[in-house]
C-alpha cells in the first residue's frame, strides 16, 4: 500500500531524514517509535504533502501504485490517507461541522460520487460522535478553538472516523492524553483496523501500545529506521531507553 | 478669441456657496448654532480641504475626488412626505427595527419630520429637532465634533442642515434597534454633507444600526458628521455597514462622547465602497468608561478604505480595547492610524489596540500605524499591527482533509473575519452579515450596486426595488 524507499528530506537545507525506506501493507498496524527531533514528525508530514517547508531531495514514495510525491495535499487526502496532527490548528469561526460537511463532499465529487444530503451527513456525524464520545455541542464549536488539549486530539480522531481513511498516520496523538481520553483515542484507531485498512502510529511511549497493539515497530533515529521488531520491541524500548539503541547504532 | 478660465477650487466653490446661501443654511438655527456655523466656516477657510502633506492624511490622497465638479443642494430635491417605505424595504429576514430614513442626506418620513415614540424616544430630523428642542441642541450640537480634526469637519459643521435626531431619555431600554439608512440616488454628480446628533440618557440602552448605501454609478461625496453622546451608565451598540459603489467618496466622521460608566460598543463593517474614510473619536470622559471600537473591511479592485481611531482617556479606570480586521484584495488599499491618548489623570487605564491585514495580491497595499500617547504611569497598554498571507499551517490542516485550495483559502479568510462578526450582538443582522461575508469572498458581491441589506439571497428573493417616479 505504501512504499518509502531511500526518503531524504531537509528543511532550510538541512537534512532530518537521511535515507529512510518503509514498506506498509493493507490490514497492518505499525509503530514508529524514537527520541525527540530525529524526524517522526517530518515523515508524517510529508506523507501528508506538506512540501512548504520540507524538501524532498531524494527517494521515492509509492502509494497505492502511484507516485505520492506528484499528489497535492488535497489529492493524498481524496486517495484515502490521513493525518492526526501532532498540534490541531485553531480555526475560530468555522464550525466542524461545516469543515467536515466541505471535506467530505470534496472526497466524495473526487471519487465521482454525489454529495452527501444533510440527513445523509448528520448520521454520519452521529456515528462518529458516538465512537469517540464526544457531545453535540462540541461539533457546533469552532474548528479546534478553546479545546483542551484532550479536546483537540479526541477531535482528530473524530473527523478520521468520519473520512474513514485507508491509510491512517497518527502524529503522536497520544501525548497529553490523560489514561481515559487515551482509551478513547485507542478506541477510535481500533474501529478503523480492517483487513483493507493499514494504521500508522507514532508515538514517544509503549503507553498508547497497550491498546493499540501494532504489528510492527520501527525506530527511527537520526532519520534512518535503525531497528525493526514485532511489537515486543517496543517493551524491550521501554525497558532499556533509547541510548541502548545508540551504542548499537 | 479663446478664452481660458481657471478651475475654480472646491475650497473656492464652497466658501462663494456659503456666503451666497446663508439665509438657507441658517433658516432653522437657533443664534447658538448660527454662531457655530460661522466659527465653523472661519475654520475651515483656514484648514481647507486636507491633503496628504497632513500626517494622518498621508496615505489617502484626494486630490482626484477634490477634482470632480460636484452639484450641491440646500434643500431637498424631492417632494415633502415621500413615503419611503413604498420605495425602500429591508430585507434581512426577521430583523426587527426601527427604520430612519436618509435620501441623498435629508431625513425623509412619511410621519412628519419628528415623532415621539411611546417609550419616550424622539426621533426626526435635525432641523425640526432644532426648532423644537433648542435647549437639547444648544447643549449638544457641534460639541463633540471638533472643527479642529479636520477641514472635513468644520466644513459639515458650517453647512450640515439635516440628518438624524435620536433622543433617548434617561432610564430607558430601547427594545427594538434602531436602524438609520442613509441612501444616496441621484442622477448627478453630488456633494452631500449630513449630520446627525443621537443623545443616550442616563442608564438608557440603545442599539443603533448604520447603513451608508448608493443605489447607482453616480460619483459622489458624501462628509458625514454623527455626534454621539452616551450619558452616565448608558449604552450603545453601534454597527456602520458601508456598501457603496466604486465611484463614490464617503468622509464618515463619527464622535462618541461617553460619560462616567457608559459603555459603548461599535463596529464598522466596509464591504465595498471606492474611497472610505472613518474618523472614529471616542472621549471617555468619565470613570469606567467602556469602549469597543471594532472594524472589518474587505476590498479589491481600487478600493480604499482608511480607519482612524482616536481614544482620549481622559479619566480614570477606563478599557478600551480596538481591534480593525482587514482582507485587501487586487490593487487595493487599507490604512489604520491608532491614536490612543492617555492623560495625565487617566490612571488604570487598559487600552489595546490591534490590526490585522491579510494581503491577497503583491498590489495590495496596506499602511497600519499604532501609536500610543501615554502621560499617565500607571496603565495597562498594548498595541500590535500584522500584514501577512494566509497561514501555511493551517492551510496545510485544511487541505490535508480533502478541502482543496479554493476552499481552504476561503475557509480561512472567513475565519478570519469571522472574530470581528461574532462580536455583532443582533442575531439577524450578524447572520446577515455572515452571509454578506461569505458571498463577498466568494467574488459573488464583487461590484454591488445594491444596499448592504438588499443583496440577493439564496434563501430570499431579491425585494429591494427603487420606484423612481417617488424620487
Amino acid at each position: 500500500m505504501l512504499s518509502i524507499k531511500n526518503l531524504h528530506v531537509a528543511i532550510n537545507g538541512k537534512e532530518i531524514i537521511k535515507g529512510l525506506s518503509l514498506e506498509v501493507n493493507q490490514g497492518e498496524v505499525h509503530a514508529i517509535m524514537g527520541p525527540n527531533g530525529t524526524g517522526k514528525s517530518t515523515l508524517a508530514a510529508v506523507i501528508a504533502g506538506r512540501e512548504d517547508i520540507f524538501e524532498v531531495t531524494e527517494g521515492e514514495i509509492i502509494y497505492k501504485h502511484k507516485n505520492l510525491l506528484d499528489l497535492s495535499i488535497e489529492d493524498r487526502a481524496r486517495e484515502g490517507i490521513f493525518l492526526g496532527f501532532q498540534y490541531p490548528v485553531e480555526i475560530p469561526g468555522v464550525s466542524i461541522t461545516n469543515f467536515m460537511r466541505t471535506a467530505i463532499n470534496e472526497i466524495r465529487q473526487y471519487k465521482g460520487l454525489d454529495q452527501l444530503s444533510g440527513a445523509e451527513f448528520l448520521k454520519k456525524m452521529d456515528d462518529a460522535k458516538k465512537l469517540v464520545g464526544i457531545q453535540s455541542k462540541l461539533t457546533n464549536r469552532s474548528v479546534n478553538e478553546g479545546f483542551s488539549g484532550g479536546e483537540k486530539k479526541k477531535n482528530e480522531i473524530f473527523q478520521m472516523a468520519l473520512l474513514q481513511p485507508e491509510l491512517a498516520i497518527l502524529d503522536e496523538t497520544d501525548s497529553g492524553l490523560d489514561i481515559d481520553a487515551l482509551k478513547i483515542v485507542a478506541k477510535g484507531v481500533n474501529s478503523l483496523r480492517s483487513p483493507e485498512n493499514a494504521i500508522v502510529v507514532i508515538t514517544h511511549y509503549q503507553r498508547l501500545l497497550d491498546y493499540i497493539v501494532p504489528d510492527f515497530v520501527h525506530v527511527l533515529y537520526e532519520g534512518k529506521i535503525v531497528k525493526s521488531g514485532g511489537k515486543e520491541l517496543a517493551l524491550e524500548l521501554e525497558a532499556k531507553g533509547y541510548d541502548w539503541l545508540k551504542s548499537e547504532v | 478669441m479663446k478664452v481660458t478660465t481657471k478651475k475654480v477650487s472646491l475650497k473656492d466653490k464652497m466658501i462663494r456657496l456659503f456666503t451666497e446661501n446663508q439665509a438657507l443654511v441658517f433658516q432653522h438655527d437657533t443664534p447658538e448654532i448660527s454662531d457655530r456655523r460661522r466659527i465653523a466656516f472661519e475654520e475651515f477657510k483656514l484648514a481647507g480641504f486636507p491633503d496628504t502633506r497632513v500626517e494622518n492624511w498621508r496615505n489617502t490622497d484626494l486630490t482626484k475626488v477634490l477634482e470632480a465638479d460636484y452639484n450641491y443642494y440646500f434643500q431637498p430635491t424631492f417632494s415633502e412626505g415621500t413615503d419611503l417605505k413604498k420605495i425602500f424595504r429591508c430585507d434581512i429576514p426577521h430583523l426587527h427595527t426601527d427604520m430612519i430614513s436618509q435620501l441623498n442626506g435629508w431625513f425623509v418620513s412619511e410621519n412628519g419630520s419628528i415623532k415621539t415614540n411611546p417609550d419616550g424616544v424622539i426621533i426626526g430630523s435635525l432641523s425640526a429637532a432644532s426648532e423644537r428642542f433648542p435647549e437639547l441642541i444648544n447643549r449638544h450640537l457641534g460639541k463633540y465634533a471638533d472643527n479642529k480634526k479636520s477641514g472635513f469637519v468644520a466644513l459639515n459643521n458650517a453647512f450640515a442642515t439635516d440628518g438624524v435626531f435620536i433622543y433617548v431619555p434617561d432610564n430607558v431600554q430601547v427594545k427594538v434597534p434602531l436602524q438609520m439608512v442613509n441612501i444616496i440616488n441621484h442622477d448627478k454628480d453630488i456633494f452631500i454633507q449630513n449630520h446627525n446628533l443621537v443623545i443616550v440618557g442616563k442608564n438608557s440602552e440603545l442599539r443603533l444600526v448604520q447603513c451608508d448605501d448608493s443605489v447607482n454609478q453616480q460619483r459622489s461625496l458624501i462628509n458625514t458628521v454623527t455626534e454621539i453622546f452616551i450619558d452616565e451608565n448608558a449604552s450603545l451598540d453601534h454597527y456602520k455597514l458601508q456598501n457603496k459603489n466604486d465611484a463614490s467618496t464617503l468622509i464618515n466622521n463619527m464622535f462618541f462622547h461617553l460619560e462616567r460608566d457608559a459603555k459603548l460598543s461599535t463596529n464598522a463593517i466596509t464591504l465595498n465602497g471606492g474611497l472610505i474614510r472613518n474618523e472614529n473619536y471616542v472621549r471617555l470622559n468619565g470613570e469606567n468608561c467602556e469602549a469597543n471600537i471594532m472594524g472589518v473591511y474587505l476590498v479589491d479592485k481600487k478600493q480604499h478604505v482608511d480607519n482612524q481611531v482616536f481614544v482620549d482617556h481622559a479619566f480614570p479606570n477606563c478599557y478600551s480595547n480596538e481591534m480593525f480586521k482587514g482582507i485587501v484584495d487586487d490593487s487595493a488599499r487599507a490604512v489604520f492610524n491608532g491614536h490612543i491618548l492617555v492623560r495625565k489623570d487617566a490612571q488604570k487605564t487598559n487600552a489595546f489596540q490591534r490590526n490585522k491585514n491579510i494581503l491577497l495580491t503583491d498590489k495590495a497595499t496596506v499602511n497600519s500605524k499604532p501609536f500610543l500617547e501615554i502621560y499617565a504611569d500607571d496603565v495597562k497598554c498594548s498595541h500590535g499591527a500584522t500584514v501577512g498571507q494566509l497561514d501555511q499551517t493551517a492551510m496545510f490542516y485544511l487541505r490535508s482533509r480533502g478541502i482543496g485550495i479554493e476552499n481552504a483559502r476561503m475557509l480561512l479568510l472567513y475565519a478570519f473575519a469571522a472574530e470581528i462578526i461574532n462580536h455583532i450582538k443582533i442575531e439577524q443582522l450578524k447572520t446577515r452579515i455572515d452571509d454578506m461575508i461569505k458571498k463577498r469572498l466568494r467574488g459573488e458581491l464583487s461590484i454591488c450596486e445594491q444596499c448592504v441589506l438588499h443583496c440577493s439571497t439564496m434563501e430570499k428573493p431579491v425585494e429591494f426595488e427603487i420606484d423612481m417616479d417617488k424620487i
